[in-house]
């Protein structure tokens, strides 16, 4: 019997060089040029300091990011109260009430947001005196309230077809056996059909909240300061470009924190469904 | 005061002809747009799937950013901050020129950029879509890599991309309003200036809101074509 060293002592071969195929060099040129961008943005930023333009303008920034929040959280909760009918409309059996819930999200996702907008803001404006008759003018004035509505009945319709996809998707058997054990419509729905479709929709809303949160900045067009309005403002008062970049950097921030919520309640919430 | 059907026609007196101007505007931009933005989304797909390290690292960076600015300030990074980076170039050797960009390309590049980084994704869900086995057989039958992607991923690839494709167009076609905000006349700012001049607001932005609602519509008939024609066609496109 040969003697065969123990496996301690046996070493590893060295790993195979790398090559330097097409793709390595690619790649390394490619995140150097992403580190070139990174290190000239720094550079850029550290090159354009000026304490006196963040003391002036840092409450105006932090103030845009509320005005943003704001209107993209009470967007998205009206929006989802709006949407629980519209999607019970959309899964009737009732052929026009199923027409119109078609037609309204059909709507709001074919046209532009930003359409959208002008057509409320602008475009109820010439109903003026109707509207002052019926008292609704102070609301339709503001800019503020009429984003808030253009939002609102937009994120409706998305949130709509997400809830009507996700209900769906929960096989028919579920209902046929909550009822077989007596179990109420209503009752199925909460207890039943709506946990296990909100795993499904889970990832469609933090999606749909990121859109609004993107899409928001163009109230900044309708005079309303939100984060992107306040960096126009700021832009045009010291024609700075590092205006835009540090909002640029904000949206980046909220963005990418969201999709990490969102990926670990997904986590969370699966966790039986993982093997 | 004019009847909406003056205000309406061809012409001198009706807004028509401008509306129609702004609406070639906006499916030549959303149509430049595509090929590009196509591309580009393909070659960062690739990138994502690469077996290197960095060229994923690079190609993840370039979708992060890209998906997560909003539109507007992507549209505003690139008209001004490229105005102003060609500016400083170009002065460099001139002291007196002054650089202006062109707002339709501004649109085209920044749209494109976001455009190629959701098509990215959808590419990369249908790559994944596509076994291991279809490479080998490309290889084993003696065809080079590049052949292989061309000959047999690429007609499959299509295939399974294309419902996700279909949907980045209908959303790039909507993204092309945002351009209005750095002057280019498309279909928003016309009937804006519509609006502004003869003070019927709902009337000029509704019929925006329509020409987008149609063009959405013929959008999906052609996407509905093009499902027949490369044989997967499921129920009605929703």
């Amino acid at each position: 019997m040969s003697e065969i060293a123990p496996a301690s002592v046996v070493e590893k071969p060295p790993a195979p060089p790398r090559p330097w195929t097409g793709e390595r060099i690619a790649g390394a040129v490619l995140l150097g040029l992403w580190l070139l961008c990174g290190i000239g943005l720094v550079a850029y930023l550290v090159a354009a300091w000026k304490p006196e333009l963040f003391q002036r303008y840092l409450p105006y920034y932090l103030s845009g990011l509320g005005v943003t929040l704001t209107l993209v959280g009470l967007s998205i909760v009206f929006g989802a109260l709006l949407s629980v009918p519209i999607a019970w409309m959309r899964l009737s059996q009732n052929r026009v009430l199923g027409g119109l819930a078609y037609v309204y999200v059909y709507f709001f996702r074919g046209t532009p947001l930003i359409a959208q907008t002008f057509l409320i803001y602008y475009g109820l404006g010439s109903f003026r005196p109707e509207l002052q008759a019926l008292g609704l003018w102070t609301f339709f004035r503001e800019a503020w309230y009429c984003a808030i509505l253009a939002f609102t009945l937009n994120t409706a319709a998305y949130q709509a077809e997400i809830l009507r996809g996700a209900i769906e998707s929960v096989s028919r058997g579920q209902w046929e056996a909550a009822s077989a054990l007596g179990l109420s419509k209503l009752q199925t729905l909460w207890k039943i059909v709506l946990p296990q479709a909100m795993i499904v929709a889970l990832r469609p809303y933090g999606n749909e909240i990121i859109l609004m949160i993107k899409g928001s900045a163009i109230v900044a067009i309708i005079t309303v300061y939100d984060l992107m309005g306040e960096t126009r403002r700021a832009y045009s008062r010291t024609f700075d470009f590092q205006t835009y970049i540090w909002a640029a950097i904000i949206y980046l921030a909220i963005v990418e924190l969201l999709r990490n919520i969102v990926d670990w309640i997904e986590r969370r919430i699966t966790v039986h469904l993982k093997r | 005061m004019q009847s909406v059907w003056t205000l309406l026609s061809w012409g001198p007196d009706g807004w028509l002809d401008e509306i129609a101007s702004g609406v070639k505007v906006t499916i030549l931009l959303a149509l430049a747009t595509l090929p590009f933005g196509l591309l580009a989304g393909f070659f960062v797909a690739l990138a994502k799937r690469s077996e290197e390290r960095t060229l994923r690292l690079a190609g993840s960076i370039y979708t992060t950013i890209f998906r997560g600015l909003p539109e507007l300030l992507t549209l505003f990074v690139v008209f001004y901050g490229a105005q102003i980076g060609i500016q400083q170039i170009v002065r460099f050797f001139s002291p007196t020129a002054t650089v202006e960009i062109n707002s339709f390309v501004a649109g085209m590049i920044a749209l494109g950029a976001v455009f190629s980084s959701y098509a990215s994704e959808v590419f990369l869900s249908a790559f994944k879509a596509i076994p291991q086995g279809q490479y080998e057989g490309g290889y084993s039958v003696g065809l080079t890599k590049g052949q292989t992607m061309r000959l047999v991923i690429l007609p499959q690839l299509v295939r399974v991309a294309l419902p996700g494709l279909s949907n980045l167009w209908l959303i790039l076609l909507k993204d092309t309003a945002l351009v209005s905000a750095i002057g280019l006349s498309d279909i928003l700012r016309q009937s804006g200036i519509a609006a502004r001049v003869t003070k019927e607001a709902f009337l000029f932005f509704g019929l925006a809101c329509l020409i987008y609602l149609a063009l959405a519509i013929i959008s999906s008939f052609g996407i509905g074509a093009i499902e027949r024609r490369v044989g997967q066609k499921k129920g009605p496109a929703r």
